[in-house]
């Protein structure tokens, strides 16, 4: 498992999750859990997924998100998952 | 599995409160580069720093992509060169030469600071000590990214005075030959007691002699985020406002243990140590001053500044202590005047004076930090404020250091900017009494009595 962090969080608009879903289905990254809120008409994703398998580096698949989140009007961030594990569990 | 709030917390820490690691520090050992030729000498400094540190820069930004956490700092710390160079440098002059090696080496491998021109003086100076610190003028002067350090004292050797003495005069000469930049060359030049050997903060690095031959130590920050943590525990009493503070320092310094493992791990360089400190940048909301604000005082400054220090400085080293299997440096708050913001307020309002930041040194980490002080301040008259901050560290066997600027041609009500993360500051007054005879009468101060421990 090569677990990464998806983060979406902009104004909430129609297909942001079937825009970045369909991304990571291109690229072979698997989705683990996605969970999602929205506050104060702010659209709030967090995607669990798994770049074992993926067609391309860290680097190229963040920079993807990146891009898909400028056409769309969000921030999405991808992270390797150990800053949040080593932040959160002892 | 992670949840949501968790990872939006850590999220809203980079990139709201500031939260970044603050620098990776390479140490690297230049013994084995002892010549008595000064040109083969230079020669294998050059390429030693080359072949350890070619990928320093470039993995520090790939780890910072990666967790999504900026790296803020690249940098390198040498054995103190007085060592190195004891061997070739027959005069200061041969030292610059060494200077001029290492800022090209910085250059080349793009760190934008390497520490290290040092020497460690605390009991006695060597022909080779003195030359290295008589050429720190025209090294700071003429190198863009060198830094230099001296250690003139330790808890179990006592204050070498002379060196004191010495020191005075060399920072003063240090602004006069860098009067055109305000005197930079001064925050560039730290004087310490009981220095650490594993800092990786400039500008007092270097690479001790007790360490292996590379090493890969990390330091921290994050004011910021303690400073909202505390917003929330407003009008609690300390006993919350403790266990907030353990809290966010054992998340901020987890950070800096994962970032530092995975640098050794891509450098193939063992890690070294987390420095666990609280590093201010100009920057709003990156402030030391306004944690303590914070937590109640009006200004910085202010009666109880040195107590909410004392108490912020160990809660912050409780919680970070338990986040990284190994723990050095200076590990504490820093307190420099020009690199924070709440700081230079405090000053330009006459909240915060020498005397009061002098108190608060006692309990933090480091020392008289990024003072401008009036150019026309006596070498005599630094070097007493260099003995008291050394006297303080001695006695209290903790680090102490002072990096003051005497800017030449400014004086107290005007303001020196230095740019980028050196901040500006307002010109401090010092006190005017002379203490010439008492630094003129050379020789050392013992050790203190609570020193002999055997």
């Amino acid at each position: 498992m090569n677990k990464v962090i998806i983060t979406v969080v902009g104004k909430d608009t129609v297909g942001i999750i079937a825009k970045v879903c369909t991304y990571l289905a291109e690229n072979r990254v698997n989705i683990l859990d996605i969970s999602q809120t929205i506050v104060q008409e702010y659209f709030n994703m967090m995607m669990i997924a798994d770049m074992e398998h993926a067609s391309g580096s860290f680097d190229e698949i963040a920079a993807g998100l990146d891009g898909i989140g400028d056409q769309i009007g969000v921030k999405i961030k991808c992270q390797r998952e150990e800053i949040f594990t080593k932040m959160h569990r002892i | 599995m992670l949840n949501m709030f968790e990872v939006i917390e850590t999220n809203n820490m980079i990139e709201h409160e500031k939260l970044d690691v603050r620098t990776i520090t390479m140490g690297i050992s230049l013994l084995d580069c002892c010549d008595s030729d000064l040109d083969i000498l230079n020669r294998k400094i050059y390429r030693k720093i080359l072949s350890y540190a070619k990928d320093l820069v470039a993995t520090g930004e790939a780890i910072s992509r990666d967790f999504g956490v900026p790296i803020v700092n690249k940098r390198i710390s040498v054995t103190p060169i007085a060592l190195v160079g004891g061997c070739a440098c027959k005069g200061p002059e041969d030292f610059v030469s060494i200077a001029r090696t290492l800022d090209q080496a910085a250059r080349e491998v793009g760190v934008n600071f390497i520490g290290g021109y040092s020497a460690l003086v605390s009991k006695g100076m060597t022909r080779a000590d003195e030359n290295l610190i008589r050429s720190i003028p025209q090294a700071l002067a003429e190198t863009e990214r060198v830094c230099s350090s001296i250690n003139v004292g330790s808890t179990k050797s006592g204050l070498n005075m002379d060196a004191v003495r010495l020191m005075g005069e060399i920072v003063l000469e240090t602004a006069k030959a860098t009067k055109e930049r305000d005197s930079l060359g001064c925050a560039k030049l730290v004087v310490f007691c009981n220095a650490p050997d594993d800092n990786p903060f400039m500008a007092g690095a270097f690479h001790g002699v007790t360490e292996a031959d590379a090493i890969i130590n990390v330091g921290v920050s994050g004011p910021g985020v303690v400073k909202v943590a505390l917003e929330k525990a407003r009008g609690e009493n300390f006993e919350v406002l403790c266990e907030t503070i353990k809290r966010t320092a054992f998340k901020i310094t987890r950070v800096g243990q994962l970032v530092a493992q995975e640098a050794s791990k891509r450098l193939k360089v063992p890690f070294g140590i987390i420095d666990l400190s609280l590093a201010p940048t100009p920057a709003v909301g990156d402030s030391v001053a306004e944690i303590l604000e914070e937590i109640g005082l009006e200004r910085v400054g202010a009666p109880g500044t040195t107590a909410a220090l004392a108490m912020l400085n160990d809660q912050v080293k409780k919680g970070g202590v338990m986040a990284s299997s190994y723990v050095g440096g200076l590990s504490g708050a820093f307190i420099p005047v020009s690199e924070d913001q709440g700081m230079i307020d405090a000053v330009s309002m006459g909240a915060l004076t020498l005397e009061k930041l002098e108190a608060m040194t006692c309990v933090c980490s480091v020392g008289l930090d990024m003072i401008a002080i009036p150019g026309d301040t006596p070498a005599s008259t630094i070097a007493g404020i260099i003995a008291d901050e050394a006297a303080i560290g001695m006695i209290n066997q903790k680090t102490t250091a002072v990096r003051v600027i005497p800017v030449i041609g400014k004086s107290v009500g005007d303001t020196v900017e230095f740019g980028g993360l050196l901040g500006y500051a307002p010109v401090m007054p010092v006190n005017g009494y002379s203490c010439e005879k008492f630094v003129n009468r050379g020789g050392r101060i013992p050790a203190p009595i609570h020193s002999f421990k055997n």
